[in-house]
């Protein structure tokens, strides 16, 4: 334990990035990755609050089959609602800005981003498309689905379609410019020895998810551009009225908003490699087949969107093609799962919160991805779009995959961002309870589903109510679970036990330097000699620099 | 080997370095792959339109036709001439920046603003005539409505497309003229630094990356061109 013993010094008399500036000035004006990351850190708990108590609304609502507590008109703005800050202000941000701005430096060895001013710039942008999306929920929201289907939006709808597609306009930059910054720094600043191969899987997969960011993005940034100016000025190519099609909008919208999908997904697996290897002590079973999985989603990824339009009027044989492509991105996605079940495999596994976390979306993901498979079936697809069985198969996805990922992501590194440790116990009966409540909210929606129960209807047949009770307990207890560590990871920050440097005795970098680090991420330039998930006797895994103005000055 | 070492220490103390780089090469190198990936973004974001024009003249070749032959395609020539003087003059400005010539770089970087401003002038020459012959699209201009009097239709042709190709027409040449006025601006502060001699042949990575984004809003256009005011030509004329 050699390497450890340089840490004697209280870590709260260093400096580091949390106390080197105080002052809201030195927060709003700041270009440490570390520090915007927790920006974002905190606005994404905003929205994902903002749209929690719609989700809420919702599950009240279809507790009765009646439709009494929400009017229809209503509850079409509530699900709108919840769609559109869900997707765009919680899940797409989510890890890729908050975590993955706090570890991509850390994680290659680099002082910060390639771009640290752009870097603050996309969180003002996203803070300003949130801001108006905000102002147009408050003004009156908007009812067409966070789909924005063309004619109903651009004529019809009598809501606040103009400034919630304007807020989504602007917030689509943040995400470019994020992923124009990994891409930049993956490439060029890379520590010296710090070869691709040797990267953390995390980069990996926000490499790929940087792809997707910039490829995606830019479509249905200016496909909502058009759809604005239809609505504004009346003229348009997707309203049948002028003439336009209004599938070729249902493309535009997909061609990115499929990929979305695994620009939510592919961060929260690239966190899932990180804790199944790390928390199973092995090195992850076919790196390279891993990595590679990532890139294959990325670029299949962008050839499948034709499956949401299977029941759009779109052509036979075009059906037939994305249904295969469908099929195919599952083998990438199954590659994944089967590598990190092998990794488990005769591993030294501790069940720490992160754990458990991964877990279960190793689970919930399985289920998500399965059901993902019978909707690729054009047969199938047909008789369930439109139904609960669909929003029990994203949610499955979504909330089992993304948000689990997100939640083990950040008890993980909770002692390297915050420097305090959360207290384990809270930490794992809060993962039991989220893992038990999910699945009672949404396992019951694929038997309604199936059964044929209509999505976006505030009133259904009484004999669905069985399943929609079951689920509104199930989203009560959630709802309940995700309370627990947002209320104990605030009260750790103050009063949790101080963290070490390497709390879970891992070999990767960032867990090489001080916690929480200094503002510049390392105290010497690391030169990386080793391999990710290299596990090694704790005493060979040295700690760069080991702080050397510390020793310098004592 | 040796040599790259050399410079490395030579560029580590450089004024121009920021902080979390190592040397300027590894900072060139960022800004520079930068640009490429946002150019990567901005053929998505034009993509999405380009798709729509294709699908459309697909769709509708006679209304389209019409429309584009009343575009002026000598107007639509000359600026396509100018955008491609411009790429030369900044290519010069580059190659100035790079070999220390600092009177050469102001004067290209200027004649490359200058030409930018007559393409935008032209456009708007353009964009005016339109609003003189009702063919601004929709109610983009409240109290002029589109009224396709002035364009020779074709058989077949519906006023409806027409006023689509239009459409098109002014979100494309819109955006690309959206893009030629950021141009101008970045363009305007570098010719600023480079009066004040901040590049050489040292550090000029400022000026590469906007040379970069000026070729591909040139490129942009050449596109454009032929695809909004050739595409029907031969049509007019019973060919």
């Amino acid at each position: 334990m050699k390497a450890f013993e340089t840490f004697e010094t209280p870590t709260a008399a260093r400096v580091n990035y949390l106390n080197a500036q105080y002052g809201l000035k030195s927060w709003l004006l700041t270009k440490d990755h570390k520090r915007i990351a927790l920006l974002y850190l905190g606005s994404v708990t905003f929205f994902f609050l903002i749209g929690g108590i719609y989700a809420m609304m919702i599950r009240l609502e279809l507790l009765t089959p009646q439709g009494d507590f929400l009017s229809s008109a209503t509850y079409n703005k509530v699900f709108t609602q919840h769609g559109i800050i869900m997707i765009f202000f919680f899940l797409i941000p989510a890890i890729p800005a908050s975590l993955g701005n706090f570890l991509v430096p850390m994680m290659i060895g680099a002082k910060d981003l390639a771009f640290p001013r752009i870097n603050l710039l996309s969180w003002y942008i996203y803070l300003l498309g949130g801001v108006i999306t905000i102002y147009a929920l408050l003004a009156g929201g908007i009812d067409t689905g966070w789909t924005f289907y063309a004619p109903y939006s651009t004529t019809f709808s009598n809501s606040y379609v103009l400034a919630t597609g304007v807020g989504i306009f602007v917030s689509g930059f943040s995400s470019i410019l994020t992923g124009l910054n990994f891409i930049v720094t993956i490439h060029t600043m890379r520590a010296p020895g710090l070869t691709w191969f040797r990267l953390p899987l995390f980069i990996w997969a926000h490499y790929a998810t940087a792809l997707i960011m910039i490829l995606g993005t830019p479509v249905v940034a200016i496909t909502i551009l058009l759809l604005a100016f239809e609505r504004l000025a009346h003229v348009g190519i997707f309203d049948p009225a002028v003439g336009g099609d209004p599938v070729l909008f249902q493309h535009l919208f997909w061609f990115y908003s499929h990929p979305a999908v695994y620009i939510m997904i592919l961060p929260a697996m690239g966190v899932e490699s990180e804790l199944i290897a790390n928390f199973s002590r092995k090195n992850i079973f076919g790196y390279k087949f891993v990595a590679f999985s990532s890139l294959a989603i990325a670029v299949f990824g962008f050839l499948v969107w034709g499956h949401h339009l299977f029941v759009a009027g779109q052509s036979v044989y075009a059906g037939l093609i994305f249904s295969f492509l469908s099929f195919a991105v599952a083998i990438p996605s199954a590659i994944k799962v089967f590598n990190w079940t092998a990794t488990l495999y005769k591993g030294s596994i501790s069940y720490d919160t992160p754990m458990l976390y991964a877990l279960g979306f190793i689970g919930l993901f399985t289920i998500g991805g399965m059901t993902g498979l019978f909707l690729a079936a054009v047969a199938v697809d047909v008789h369930v779009s439109d139904t609960y069985f669909i929003v029990a198969h994203f949610h499955y996805i979504m909330v089992g995959g993304t948000l689990l990922g997100y939640l083990g992501g950040l008890h993980y590194w909770w002692p390297k961002i915050s420097g305090r440790m959360y207290p384990e116990g809270w930490g794992r009966f809060s993962a039991l309870v989220i893992f038990v409540g999910f699945n009672l909210t949404f396992l019951p929606q694929f038997v309604a589903g199936y059964l044929g129960m209509p999505r976006r209807y505030h009133a259904y047949p009484p004999e669905f109510q069985v399943f929609n009770v079951l689920s509104t307990a199930g989203a009560s207890i959630l709802g309940v679970g995700l309370v627990i560590p947002f209320i104990y990871l605030l009260w750790s920050m103050r009063y949790g036990k101080r963290a070490e440097p390497n709390p879970w005795h891992l070999p990767g970098l960032e867990w090489r330097t001080a916690s929480p680090p200094p503002t510049e991420n390392f105290f010497a330039t690391p030169v990386v000699t080793w391999e990710a998930y290299e596990f090694a006797p704790p005493e060979e895994m040295q700690v760069i620099g080991r702080f050397k103005e510390e020793t310098e000055h004592a | 080997m040796a040599e790259s070492h050399i410079a490395t220490e030579h560029t580590a103390s450089h004024p121009a370095l920021r902080h979390h780089f190592e040397n300027l090469e590894q900072q060139r190198e960022a800004g520079t792959l930068g640009m490429w990936v946002f150019l990567v973004t901005e053929i998505m974001f034009f993509g999405g339109m380009f798709l729509a024009y294709t699908l459309y003249r697909t769709k509708y070749p006679q209304a389209f036709a019409s429309a584009s032959n009343h575009l002026s395609w000598q107007l639509g020539a000359l600026n396509t001439g100018v955008l491609i003087l411009s790429s030369f003059t900044m290519a010069l400005a580059v190659y100035s920046a790079q070999t220390g010539k600092r009177r050469n770089q102001v004067v290209c970087l200027g004649l490359t603003i200058l030409l930018g401003l007559t393409f935008l002038v032209v456009k708007a020459i353009e964009y005016h005539e339109k609003y003189v012959d009702h063919l601004i699209p929709g109610k983009l201009f409240p109290g002029n409505p589109f009224n396709p009097a002035k364009v020779h239709l074709l058989p077949e042709a519906s006023p409806n497309n027409v006023e689509m190709f239009y459409w098109i027409y002014f979100a494309m040449t819109g955006m690309h003229a959206i893009h030629m006025i950021i141009g101008v601006g970045v363009l305007s502060v570098i010719m600023y630094f480079a009066a004040r001699g901040r590049y050489g042949p040292e550090y000029h990575n400022p000026v590469e990356i906007s040379g970069l984004y000026w070729h591909f809003v040139d490129i942009i256009w050449i596109f454009l061109f032929p695809l909004l005011y050739l595409l029907g030509r031969h049509l007019e004329h019973g060919g």
